[in-house]
């Protein structure tokens, strides 16, 4: 097993690599300049060429790039153009309400996602299994921020119940931080709640129909061991899927929500970055998403051993 | 399903018992129209910079709601029987952040780093013989030669405004951005609570020492009526509306226009119309490139456009807009409407017959349009209707905001990377002669992008900066826009006004060029 992780993570390497170039040449290559974006409306060429000088920008590409990847070796990220900060500092100082916003999410939806899918396969045909696919579709098909508009209309505007936007640490008060957490979470939760709500009835139906289930009604288990002992342990392979996909699909989600509810995270960060051209930050964030990704791969990956022994790593 | 509301109920309940209690009645929230994330007001323009500026820092003089320059930091000044002198004294009990008092040194050190960096300040330094100082409190401006720029460049209302910082502040290079933010205005910055991309917070400056007279305009007491102040970065304009609406917040400096009816029918939010002098449109051509190389094309411009259809196209409610044909800002001193006879009506035959006569030959001219910023965005496709009816062919490219910003400074051919015309916007109070009017200068290089060249403007900027008496000086500003008509340097597309959102409780603001927030009461 630690072979195997050992190898998964070496062969991250290239694949980071590959990240960090492309997203290097990327930045370069796409329309922007950082210097004019800083020196202001009113710059001059002079004063802009001074800001192109100071921040390293006139350099040839190569030299640019064998610093940056010189100073990520030793573990600096370097500095950001806008913020004047270390972009360590700034991620660390971003990452709290960001993780709290997909723990929270998942959370969410993983809780209500599988029992309705559970139920809508063993209802399979009804009412209620039409009610979830339906609502799943519609889960899917609304987009995120159409979501967080409604639920802020229903919930902080007319009702009062929670705030309008905004964040507050955990440091500030549990009350504070869940109060402020229930709308995002909720709107972000939405589409994943479809997607593991289907997953899970889909391959909840297909084991429902093995004959292992059959046995297990013909000794008399009852019903909800069956559903969720039996059935759902059987299919839970594709439902750990979905939810890993979903845990790094979460990152595109994040950028809307966190500037939809104003909440300083790293999706915010990510958007201001991008607008403001600040490569360093950009580049930063980008790499460190992809490893966030290839961590989560290997994650689930990992999980499956622990659903089904045949799986050895 | 009375279950479900019952339990639902009672999660919001406990939510809301758990929530932190309200933030205290002195803490004033407001949504500025940008996060603030480069804090040094004379490394650039930005105005949200310029406001941040006004929170932390004083002037020495400031532009009163008259738009007459009255002393602030200062407290009496001389001027030598030759006009060549002049020796300020500031007043007693001011202090920097920091508790040490603000000293005549500390003056011009601010003075000559504002100088290097503003366009108005670089003109100014040009008089400017030698600054000295006579003792702690008094330091005196030596000049090659009257001007009357002195006065009004020390009360600039807008970017770049000359503040006081601490000499080991204002001694920083220019070109580099200060990492100090002490100041002597009537807020002290928080740094410890400063997050870019959330918030900034100000403090109450508890040993500011407010002028006696009350507050007008920029000039007057700043006395500051709430404990703290905090600008939360809202990036989505619904959403602050929302927040302003539910009492979460108590002031947006700039709502969206199409938000303003939903602000408008809420008996909870007022508008309040700050900045009487308002914004101006303008449309820039690169004059280094064909076809605007020619001044006759550039005339052309001024033919086929007209102020009402962009200002409808972006404002639209008439409330918020005005056309206006002076340069130099209808309601100012130098507005005047002379040389503008016919131009900005729209008046296509004209406009295709100089074309015609300056040998036009149809290639498609690259108009940079923005598309993320809600001021901008409908200005692009208005030019290209106006410009195509008046016999140019243009090629709009859109891009967000600051891709034009990177653009823009391009020498390069349109087709190569550069560009032809580009639109924006700017607060009035950064035109109101022709030497603040960035777009006026026409000193070829030294000119900011677009680089128009033009002796004979060059001469009337500079007599005008030379003249100090306020008759000659309206006089010039009209031989300006008789030359403006000749060369077109840019072209006004009208004015607008964006008026503050609060909340009915928060009184007392100021009617000034940029939003402050001393004199600003929050009441139950």
């Amino acid at each position: 097993m630690l072979g195997y992780v050992l190898r998964r993570l070496l062969a991250a390497i290239p694949v980071l690599a590959i990240v960090a170039v492309l997203v290097f040449l990327m930045l370069r290559l796409t329309p922007g300049d950082p210097a004019a974006v800083i020196a202001g409306d009113n710059a001059s060429s002079e004063q802009i060429a001074q800001v192109r000088s100071k921040l390293g920008l006139d350099q040839p590409l190569p030299a640019q790039f064998a610093i940056w990847i010189g100073n990520l070796a030793t573990g600096n990220l370097g500095e950001s153009f806008f913020f004047k900060k270390s972009i360590g500092e700034l991620i660390l100082g971003r990452i709290e309400p960001t993780l709290s916003l997909a723990a929270a999410t998942m959370l969410i939806a993983v809780c209500l996602a599988i029992p309705l899918g559970v139920v809508a396969a063993y209802r399979h045909g009804s009412w209620l299994d039409r009610i979830v696919m339906g609502v799943s579709v519609l889960g899917f098909s609304v987009p995120v921020f159409v979501i967080g508009y409604l639920l802020i209309y229903i919930f902080a505007i007319t009702l009062g119940w929670f705030p309008v936007q905004g964040y507050q640490p955990l440091s500030g008060g549990l009350g504070g931080y869940l109060h402020r957490l229930v709308l995002p979470s909720l709107t972000l939760s939405v589409v994943y709640i479809a997607l593991i709500a289907r997953m899970t009835r889909a391959s909840v139906l297909e084991v429902l129909n093995e004959d292992y289930i059959r046995t297990a009604r013909a000794k008399g288990q009852v019903e909800r061991k069956i559903l969720f002992r039996h059935a759902l342990k059987n299919a839970a392979v594709p439902i750990v899927t979905v939810v890993g996909i979903g845990i790094a699909l979460l990152i595109g989600g994040v950028v809307v929500t966190e500037s939809v509810f104003a909440i300083p995270g790293l999706g915010r960060l990510t958007v201001d970055a991008v607008l403001a051209r600040d490569y360093p930050t950009i580049q930063a964030l980008i790499l460190m998403f992809s490893g966030v990704y290839v961590l989560i791969n290997l994650l689930i990956d990992l999980t499956y051993s622990l659903f089904d022994p045949r799986i050895r790593h | 399903m009375a279950f479900r509301r019952s339990v639902l109920g009672l999660v919001a309940a406990t939510a809301a018992l758990l929530a932190p209690g309200i933030a205290p009645a002195q803490t004033l929230k407001a949504v500025m129209h940008s996060d603030v994330k480069i804090v040094d007001p004379i490394w650039t323009t930005a105005y949200i910079v310029r406001n941040h500026g006004y929170m932390i820092y004083d002037t020495l003089f400031a532009l009163d709601g008259q738009g007459e320059v009255k002393p602030q930091m200062v407290d009496t000044y001389t001027m030598s029987p030759d006009n060549l002198a002049y020796t300020f004294t500031l007043r007693d009990g001011l202090k920097w952040h920091d508790g040490k008092p603000v000293t005549a040194e500390d003056c011009v050190a601010s003075i000559k780093r504002w100088g290097a960096r503003d366009s108005l300040g670089q003109k100014l330094m040009t008089f400017v013989e030698g600054m000295s100082t006579d003792d702690a409190k008094r330091f005196t401006v030596k000049l090659k030669s009257p001007t009357g720029l002195l006065l009004f460049g020390l009360a600039k209302p807008s970017s770049n405004v000359p503040f006081m910082m601490p000499k080991r502040v204002a001694e920083t290079d220019p070109n580099q951005q200060i990492s100090d933010f002490t100041g002597s205005g009537p807020f002290v910055m928080k740094t410890d609570e400063w997050k870019p991309g959330d918030r900034i917070v100000y403090t109450k400056f508890k040993d500011y020492k407010p002028r006696p007279e009350p507050a007008s305009g920029l000039a007057g007491g700043k006395v500051v009526k709430v404990d703290r102040v905090e600008w939360l970065a809202i990036s989505d304009q619904q959403q602050a509306v929302n927040a302003l609406l539910a009492g979460e917040i108590d002031l947006i400096e700039q709502p969206a226009y199409d938000l303003i009816p939903l602000l408008k029918s809420d008996s909870s939010v007022k508008l309040v119309d700050y900045n009487p002098l308002g914004l101006q449109y303008a449309m820039r051509p690169n004059h280094l490139i064909k076809p605007f190389d020619n001044p006759k094309v550039r005339q052309a411009l001024t033919y086929a456009l007209n102020q009402t259809d962009f200002l409808q196209a972006v404002v639209g409610d008439p409330d918020y807009y005005k056309t206006c044909k002076a340069l130099f800002v209808c309601g100012s001193p130098l507005a005047t409407d002379k040389g503008m006879d016919g131009l900005l009506e729209s008046n296509f035959a004209k406009s295709k017959q100089l074309l015609k006569e300056a040998g036009y030959d149809g290639t498609p001219i690259v108009l940079l349009h923005s598309t993320d910023l809600q001021t901008l965005t409908n200005l692009g496709p208005v030019a290209k209707q106006l410009l195509e009816k008046g016999g140019f062919k243009v090629d709009m490219q859109s891009s967000d905001w600051q891709t034009v910003v990177s653009r823009r400074v391009r020498k390069d051919p349109a087709d190569k990377g550069g560009w032809n015309l580009m639109n924006t916007s700017w607060v009035s109070a950064d035109i109101l002669n022709p030497v603040m009017s960035s777009f006026m200068n026409m000193s070829c290089d030294k000119a900011p992008f677009g680089w128009p060249c033009d002796a004979e403007m060059e001469k009337l900027r500079d007599d005008f900066a030379r003249e100090v008496d306020p008759a000659k000086q309206k006089a010039l500003a009209e031989a300006v826009q008789m030359r403006w008509r000749e060369v077109v340097p840019y072209v006004h597309l009208g004015q607008f006004y964006i008026p503050i959102a609060a909340r009915k409780n928060v009184t007392g603001i100021l009617t000034a060029a940029a939003p402050v927030f001393w004199n600003v009461e929050k009441t139950k």
